[in-house]
C-alpha cells in the first residue's frame, strides 16, 4: 500500500513539474500524441494490441521528417481538446476536422487529407435510394441550389433517426443545417455502426475515408453511402493535428513536414494504403 | 471558470432533470415490485425458491451496471432477428427502454436483500403474539411483519434511492440524454468540462437532498413513537438517528 502511494505521488509530483517547465519549444526533442484509438482506419489497434492506421503511420514520418521524438497515448474521444488544453499531452493526432469551433479552442497545423463527408444506411432501406440534385456541396456560403439540395435531404430523413458520434463535425453539422431530423449521440463509432445495423438508427454521416474501408469489412456489407459529397461549413477545412494555441513554434515545425509530405506524395502513398483513394489536400 | 458559459448552459440541464427523475422513479417502482416478490421468494421454505432468489441477487449485485445495459442495449441488438421473432424487438429497440430495464433489474437485487434483512429483523415475539391471537399466515405479514420491516428497511432502501439517482447518469452511455448525456453534449460543443459537471453534481446535489430529506419526513411519519419522543423532549429531537 505504502509503496503505490508514493509512487502515485512521485508520478504527479513529476508530472507537475513537467507541466509547470515545459521545455522551451526551440529545443523541443520530444512530443506527446494522444489518439482515440477506435477509430479505424486512422487509429485502431491490431489483433496483439499495437495501435495501428493512417495516422499512425503519418506520425512516424513526420517525427521523422521534424527530428523530433514522438510517443502516441491514448485518449477517448469526448476529452481530448480538454486534456490537450489542460497540458496532459502535446498534440491530437485524431483524424480530427479543422473547424471553427475548435480553432477557438485550440489551433491546427495545416490539413494532412481533406474528405468528403458523406451519409450511410442499410442498404435494405429506402435511404440509399435518394436521388441527389446536387452531387457537391460546399457549406463555407450555401447558395440557394444547396439549401434547395439540404432540404430535400432533410425531407428524406423525415420521421427518422440519425446516429453522430458526440463531439463531432457530423453532430454540428446536423444541428445547424437540419435542426428538426431526430439525432441519436454515441461515445464511439463502433457502438453507432452496431445500432445502424440492428436498427436502432436508420442513418448515419463520416467521413468517406472512413466509410469506403467500412463497407469492406463484416459489419459494413448491408451498408451502403448515399447523398451529396459534402465539405466546409461545419465540416471545416481537412483534416490537422491539434495543438495548443501557445505553441507556435511546434506548429511551425509540423507544418513544413506537412508540406514536404504532401509534395513528395507521401500523404497520397499512405492515402492510397488505408483509404482506398487519394485524399491529398488540393491547395 | 466562465460563469457567462454556466448561466447559458443551467437552463439546458435543467430541462433535462424530468428524463433523470423519470428513469429513476419509473426503475425504482418496478425495481420495488420484483424486489418484494425475490425477497418473499428468499425467506420462503422453498428451497428451490430461495435459492433461485439468492442466484439472482448474487449476479446481478456482482457485476456492474454498466456492463449490464450495455449487454441489454447491444446484447440485444445483436440478436434482432431473436427478438423480433419473440415479438420484443419494438420494446428493446428503445433505448429508454433498454435503460429503465437494466436499472430496475440492478434496484430490485440491491432492494431484494434491503427487504429481506427488514423481514427476518422483525421481531419474534410480535409474530408469536400474531399467532396467538389466531392470524392467518397471510393476515400476519399484512398486519405485523410487513408494516414493521418496512419501517426497518427505509433507511437503507434510501440510500438505495439515492444511488439509483446518480446511477440514471449511466443511461446517458446508451444515447439517452438526462443531466449527464446533457452536460457531456454541451461539454462537446463547448470544450468546458469543468464548468458543466460542477453544475450536474449541483443538479444531483438538489434532486438527493430532496430524497433523502423525504425519507426522513416519512421515516418519521411511519414512526408514532419516534414523534412522541420528539414532542416529549425537543431538546434532544435534533440528535436524530
Amino acid at each position: 500500500m505504502k509503496i503505490s502511494k508514493l509512487n502515485i505521488l512521485l508520478a504527479t509530483l513529476a508530472g507537475a513539474i513537467v507541466l509547470a517547465g515545459p521545455a522551451a519549444a526551440e529545443d523541443r526533442k520530444s512530443i506527446t500524441f494522444a489518439t482515440d484509438a477506435t477509430y479505424a482506419p486512422f487509429e485502431s489497434k491490431d489483433a496483439s494490441g499495437n495501435l495501428e492506421g493512417f495516422d499512425i503511420d503519418l506520425s512516424k514520418d513526420l517525427c521523422s521528417r521534424a527530428k523530433i521524438e514522438c510517443t502516441i497515448i491514448e485518449q477517448a474521444w469526448d476529452g481530448i481538446i480538454p486534456s490537450l488544453v489542460a497540458g496532459r499531452y502535446d498534440a491530437i493526432l485524431a483524424a480530427m476536422d479543422i473547424n471553427a469551433e475548435r480553432e477557438k479552442v485550440i489551433s491546427f497545423t495545416q490539413p494532412y487529407i481533406k474528405t468528403p463527408i458523406r451519409f450511410i444506411a442499410p442498404k435494405a432501406s429506402s435511404l440509399p435510394q435518394y436521388k441527389v440534385g446536387l452531387d457537391d456541396l460546399t457549406l463555407d456560403d450555401v447558395s440557394p441550389e444547396e439549401r434547395a439540395e439540404l432540404e430535400k435531404l432533410a425531407a428524406a430523413f423525415d420521421g427518422k433517426k440519425v446516429g453522430v458520434q458526440v463531439s463531432t463535425t457530423a453532430e454540428s453539422f446536423m444541428t445547424q443545417f437540419m435542426p428538426n431530423v431526430e439525432l441519436a449521440s454515441y461515445d464511439t463509432p463502433d457502438n453507432m455502426i452496431l445500432d445502424l445495423n440492428s436498427g436502432r438508427i436508420d442513418a448515419s454521416l463520416s467521413t468517406l475515408a472512413r466509410l469506403k474501408p467500412l463497407l469492406e469489412k463484416p459489419e459494413g456489407k448491408d451498408l451502403a453511402i448515399f447523398g451529396p459529397n459534402m465539405t466546409g461549413g461545419p465540416f471545416g477545412k481537412g483534416t490537422g493535428i491539434g495543438l495548443r494555441k501557445e505553441d507556435g513554434e511546434l506548429r511551425e515545425r509540423l507544418n513544413k513536414a506537412i508540406g514536404e509530405a504532401v509534395a513528395d506524395g507521401t500523404i497520397e502513398k499512405l492515402s492510397m494504403k488505408w483509404l482506398g483513394f487519394d485524399a491529398t489536400p488540393k491547395q | 471558470m466562465d460563469f457567462d458559459l454556466m448561466r447559458e448552459a443551467f437552463p439546458k440541464l435543467i430541462a433535462a432533470v424530468p428524463a433523470t427523475l423519470a428513469l429513476a422513479t419509473v426503475s425504482l417502482c418496478f425495481g420495488f415490485a420484483l424486489a418484494l416478490l425475490l425477497a418473499l421468494m428468499r425467506v420462503s421454505n422453498n428451497r428451490f425458491l430461495s435459492a433461485f432468489a439468492y442466484g439472482y441477487v448474487y449476479i446481478i449485485r456482482s457485476t456492474p451496471l454498466l456492463v449490464q445495459m450495455f449487454l441489454i442495449y447491444y446484447g440485444s441488438g445483436q440478436f434482432r432477428s431473436f427478438f423480433e421473432a419473440v415479438g420484443l424487438w419494438s420494446f428493446f429497440r428503445d433505448a429508454w427502454f433498454c435503460a429503465i430495464l437494466a436499472l430496475s433489474l440492478s434496484t430490485a437485487a440491491y432492494s431484494t436483500e434491503i427487504i429481506r434483512g427488514a423481514i427476518q429483523a422483525v421481531p419474534l415475539g410480535q409474530i408469536e403474539a400474531a399467532r396467538a391471537v389466531g392470524m392467518s399466515g397471510i393476515l400476519q405479514f399484512r398486519r405485523i411483519v410487513f408494516p414493521i420491516a418496512v419501517r426497518l428497511a427505509l433507511p437503507a432502501y434510501g440510500n438505495e434511492i439515492i444511488l439509483m439517482v446518480k446511477s440514471t447518469s449511466l443511461a446517458s452511455t446508451i444515447t439517452i440524454l438526462e443531466v449527464a448525456g446533457v452536460a457531456k453534449q454541451i461539454i462537446s460543443n463547448t470544450y468546458r468540462p469543468v464548468e458543466i459537471f460542477v453544475i450536474a453534481g449541483a443538479i444531483y446535489l438538489s434532486i438527493n437532498f430532496i430524497v433523502s430529506r423525504s425519507v426522513m419526513v416519512i421515516e418519521l411519519w411511519l414512526s408514532p413513537h419516534r414523534r412522541a419522543e420528539r414532542a416529549a423532549s425537543p431538546v434532544s429531537s435534533a440528535a436524530g438517528h
